[in-house]
């Protein structure tokens, strides 16, 4: 006792080669983010580094349309859509914005029903929100189809400056391969927690960090909307 | 001491809130979205218009995270770990907007000017 035990304590024992000693201090169950499971934890920072994708994707963008000289293309009326008569700006724009608020409407709520141990509810408002992120990719994917056959490709556009189709499709197309991951995602964890896959411990965190997941796509969604479409 | 409990009552249960919070909030974001969307119906120009689009923008992103990902209820540790990073990227910012304006200063010089 005393002295031999207080010095392997210390995390120094002469005999311990460095791997054992790193494996002891990694191993060693303390906890920086008290309260919070590993999951979730690891879902933050995941989405942290997701920040750093899609910052510097619209620092990019920022960079090639303050340095060219041809004229930005008016975002208003390239995205403008004639509904009955009447072409309304950037109309399919707005309507995707509304659909995937409610898509993160519905899976705040379905995190709130998972907590209250009611999964069928939860299931259900989570493949709600698998539909509306659902309905966003179709929409984005008419757009796309649209602006192709009006002949925006990554390298020229008959609007003006080309870096509009270049980081056109780089951010709204990541981003909509974020939203496909999604719902793909959802689908999965909604399937489980109808299956009773969490009856047993009763612990429906997992669906809150799916939540996670979901309503960061609709925040990276609020920045481009705001500095792509809008600007 | 019944606050302490509750603190120890809502760890246990996990992020719990009134649904009827998350309604307002979802109506807070749709009003909020209406309006960034009028700010492109109504054509305004110049310093109004970036104003205005970064004002929604902001409060949008701040109700997501706080509410919707419940970053408000989360311990500080696990909050300052996530919010304070990203804003290195306006560093990033900076620099590329100083090389963008360099770079349309030489285009405009040596390739014939702005259209």
């Amino acid at each position: 006792m005393g002295q031999k035990s207080v010095e392997s304590a210390s995390g120094n024992p002469d005999n311990a080669g460095a791997v054992d000693q790193l494996v002891a201090d990694w191993s060693s169950d303390r906890e920086a983010f008290k309260g919070v499971s590993w999951g979730k934890s690891m879902m933050w920072i995941f989405l942290l580094s997701d920040t750093f994708v899609f910052g510097t994707f619209l620092t990019g963008y920022m960079t090639v349309r303050m340095s060219t000289t041809v004229a930005w293309p008016n975002p208003s009326e390239v995205f403008a859509l004639t509904i009955g008569g009447t072409e309304l700006p950037l109309i399919l724009i707005a309507i995707m914005t509304f659909v995937l608020i409610s898509s993160s409407g519905t899976m705040a709520m379905a995190v709130n029903m998972g907590y209250q141990r009611k999964p069928k509810q939860a299931a259900y408002l989570m493949l709600a929100t698998a539909v509306l992120g659902a309905m966003f990719v179709s929409m984005q994917v008419f757009e796309w189809t649209k602006l192709i056959h009006e002949g925006v490709r990554p390298w020229a556009n008959p609007f003006g400056a080309p870096q509009f189709g270049s980081t056109f499709f780089m951010i709204t197309g990541f981003h909509g391969l974020h939203v496909t991951a999604g719902v793909i995602y959802l689908t999965v964890v909604a399937t489980k927690v109808l299956k009773g896959h969490y009856e047993k411990s009763g612990d429906y965190q997992v669906v809150e960090i799916t939540g996670l997941y979901w309503h960061f796509v609709d925040l990276v969604w609020v920045f481009i909307f705001a500095f792509f479409y809008l600007w | 001491m019944a606050h302490a409990e509750k603190q120890v009552a809502t760890a246990h249960v996990g992020q719990q809130h009134p649904i009827g919070l998350y309604l307002k909030i979802w109506a807070l974001l749709f009003i909020l979205s209406a309006l960034s969307y009028s700010v492109d119906f109504f054509q305004f120009e110049g310093v109004l218009r970036w104003g205005l689009i970064l004002i929604f923008m902001v409060l949008k992103a701040g109700l997501i995270i706080s509410v919707f990902m419940h970053m408000m209820w989360e311990r500080a540790a696990l909050i300052y770990i996530i919010i304070i990073p990203p804003f290195a990227i306006l560093v990033l910012v900076a620099f590329m907007a100083l090389e963008a304006n360099y770079v349309y200063l030489l285009r405009t010089i040596f390739l014939g000017g702005a259209d």
